[in-house]
């Protein structure tokens, strides 16, 4: 039951996320002026006949928000209660910090009017909150439990490939790092700075600066950078790990998704930012986001691998059918690397 | 086991504090409102106010065109809310309100320089903003710094009024209910001062904050006029939303009227 509570409060984050998008998109932070009540109403109690125009899109996302929160609290207390693996507990306890802080940051971006460090960082913690939701997931998925067994080559350590765990961080790294310049392009106003896509005002590099223009135009360089990187990383997977689906898969999905987001980043200059169409953008940054960090994560198994196979060992009842399908290389491995490694 | 939970009580307590100071920030939302916030000086830099002798009082006039083929005013799209929708299904977009014979209307004229240090009293009795068929009435408005602003609700339905000011202070207040009031004074002069519903994303309007009293909004036929001026040279500007700005030197003797043509282009 617990992998499946963590995958939906991670799916969940990403719906809150394109909440918070349209929020932006069609310039409704503002139409709720009070937090954390509604026009003086307690949020839940706020009559759904009010939810007009932009109160719609900014309570929608409060509501939600207050969901993913409560959400997150039980995934917390959950892990707390039945997660032997300390660090997955704590990654609990961190993810429940970050939504609180982030409900926070929420409030004060519409009490001091939107100031952009606060909204740009309200769009930051909100990745993060996802990055989180993820690794929970994925960490507590019967698939990381039991080792990826369906993979060609059962030993983890011989799965190391240092080359592979170095670009997969590099990649997840300046995705984010991308995210955060979209969101201060988005703050600030500067979406529209460029008109024209795939050029720029007519020419590959802009003929003229200014700061709005040079933050949209990090944006564009950024995607032709992180698009690059993908495509490396997957590249590699897919030459180097055929056998390793675990790999192979997020690796083809984050080149999908990368095409996609391209599109939809054209699009939303084209369709003069519509906001279906720019909320999806968002919400497919944050999905670019978290697939590069699956494959991250899972190219770096090995270093979880102890924990998570002497898990599998102490602990067949959760892990149903681990103690019996474990191969031998990999009970081995586990008995001469996992001494002390899990608490 | 202990030690993650006292990071995390470290912050929930971290974050309860960040509200809070939040809620302070609330409270300065709260100061706009007439509660709280002191009147301003009626006599901006000490000055004693003084009269304006109407005997010898002159009056500048005029007339704001434009020059070219007037776009035709865009119909605004009200179906996010149905009682919008129903209340004044033929609302049409207020930036560019232009006659048959070029006219222009809602352009804030004013004397931008001339009168030294002259001051001038403060008017006591209040400026009307209304959001009446979810729109802004009047779109575009001048008030003397200290002079109350009433801004009334008299909409079914919910606004907010958030105030874009970048001199006096930035404020946001809802008004969910029919009837509801509020009366708002500003503090300095700042031409012009964005006003903007953002539950309905099209009421925007204008408010000229001065000085002095000298200043108008011309009608649908683009006329205005300023009366009551002491002789002497001004710097009269003309403020469109869209338009821009055009500024004109005029020299008015004893009782005298002087006419003024602005003329904009698209």
């Amino acid at each position: 039951m617990l992998p499946m509570f963590a995958a939906l409060v991670a799916a969940s984050t990403a719906v809150l996320i394109f909440a918070g998008g349209l929020v932006t998109s069609t310039g409704s932070g503002l139409s709720v002026p009070d937090w954390p009540n509604t026009y003086g109403w307690f949020m839940w109690t706020f009559p759904l006949s009010k939810m007009v125009g932009g109160i719609f899109y900014e309570h929608l996302h409060r509501l939600v928000a207050s969901t993913v929160g409560f959400l997150i609290l039980v995934l917390a207390i959950w892990l707390w209660r039945a997660e032997p693996r300390r660090w997955v507990r704590r990654l609990g306890y961190l993810a429940l910090a970050a939504v609180i802080t982030q409900g926070i940051l929420g409030g004060i971006t519409v009490l001091w009017y939107l100031p952009d460090a606060i909204s740009i960082a309200h769009a930051s913690l909100a990745q993060i909150v996802f990055c989180l939701t993820t690794t929970i997931a994925l960490v507590t998925s019967r698939g990381w439990r039991r080792g990826y067994l369906g993979s060609r080559i059962p030993n983890p350590e011989s799965r190391r490939d240092a080359t592979l765990e170095r670009i997969a961080i590099v990649t997840t790294a300046a995705i984010y790092l991308q995210i955060v310049v979209g969101a201060t392009m988005r703050h600030t106003g500067a979406g529209l700075a460029i008109p024209d896509f795939p050029l720029s005002f007519g020419h590959v590099i802009p003929t003229h600066w200014d700061p709005k223009i040079a933050v949209h135009f990090a944006h564009r360089a950024g995607a032709a950078v992180i698009t690059l990187l993908i495509a490396a990383t997957s590249g590699h997977v897919v030459y180097h790990h055929r056998g390793r689906r675990e790999l192979v898969r997020p690796a083809i999905l984050l080149l999908v998704l990368v095409a996609l987001q391209i599109t939809l980043g054209g699009l939303t200059v084209l369709s003069q930012k519509q906001f279906i169409i720019n909320s999806l953008h968002v919400v497919n940054g944050a999905l670019v986001l978290v697939t590069s960090l699956v494959l991250t994560l899972r190219a770096h198994y090995f270093r979880f691998a102890g924990s998570a196979a002497a898990f599998a060992e102490r602990n067949p009842a959760h892990v149903r059918g681990a103690g019996s399908t474990l191969g031998d290389s990999q009970r081995a491995w586990t008995r001469q690397n996992t001494r002390g490694a899990s608490a | 086991m202990r030690r993650p939970f006292h990071l995390l009580f470290c912050t929930v307590l971290c974050a309860t504090s960040v509200a809070l100071a939040a809620c302070g920030g609330g409270n300065q939302t709260q100061q706009t409102t007439p509660q709280t916030q002191g009147a301003a000086p009626a006599s901006p830099g000490g000055a004693a106010p003084a009269a304006v002798d109407a005997a010898t009082a002159a009056t500048v006039t005029g007339k704001v065109t434009f020059a070219g083929t007037p776009p035709p005013p865009q119909p605004v799209k009200l179906s996010s809310d149905p009682y919008c929708e129903k209340a004044n299904p033929g609302l049409k977009s207020e930036t560019e309100v232009v006659g048959s014979d070029g006219s222009v209307g809602n352009v804030f004229v004013y004397v931008k320089d001339g009168l030294g240090n002259r001051a001038f009293p403060t008017p006591s009795e209040a400026v009307v903003l209304d959001q009446k068929g979810c729109h802004y009435t009047p779109h575009v408005l001048g008030i003397q710094i200290g002079q109350p602003l009433q801004i009334v609700n008299s909409d079914d339905t919910l606004h907010n009024v958030h105030g874009l000011a970048k001199s006096n202070k930035e404020f946001n207040q809802g008004q969910p209910i029919q009837g509801m009031k509020m009366t708002h004074t500003f503090s300095t002069k700042e031409v012009m001062i964005p006003f903007k519903c953002d539950v309905h994303g099209w009421m925007n309007a204008w408010i000229g904050v001065l000085d002095h009293p000298y200043y108008a909004v011309t009608s649908t036929d683009g006329t205005f006029s300023l009366k009551g001026l002491p002789p002497g040279t001004y710097t009269i500007e003309a403020w469109h939303e869209k338009l821009g700005t055009q500024t004109q030197t005029v020299t008015v003797g004893e009782k005298e009227t002087k006419d003024l043509a602005f003329s904009f282009k698209a």
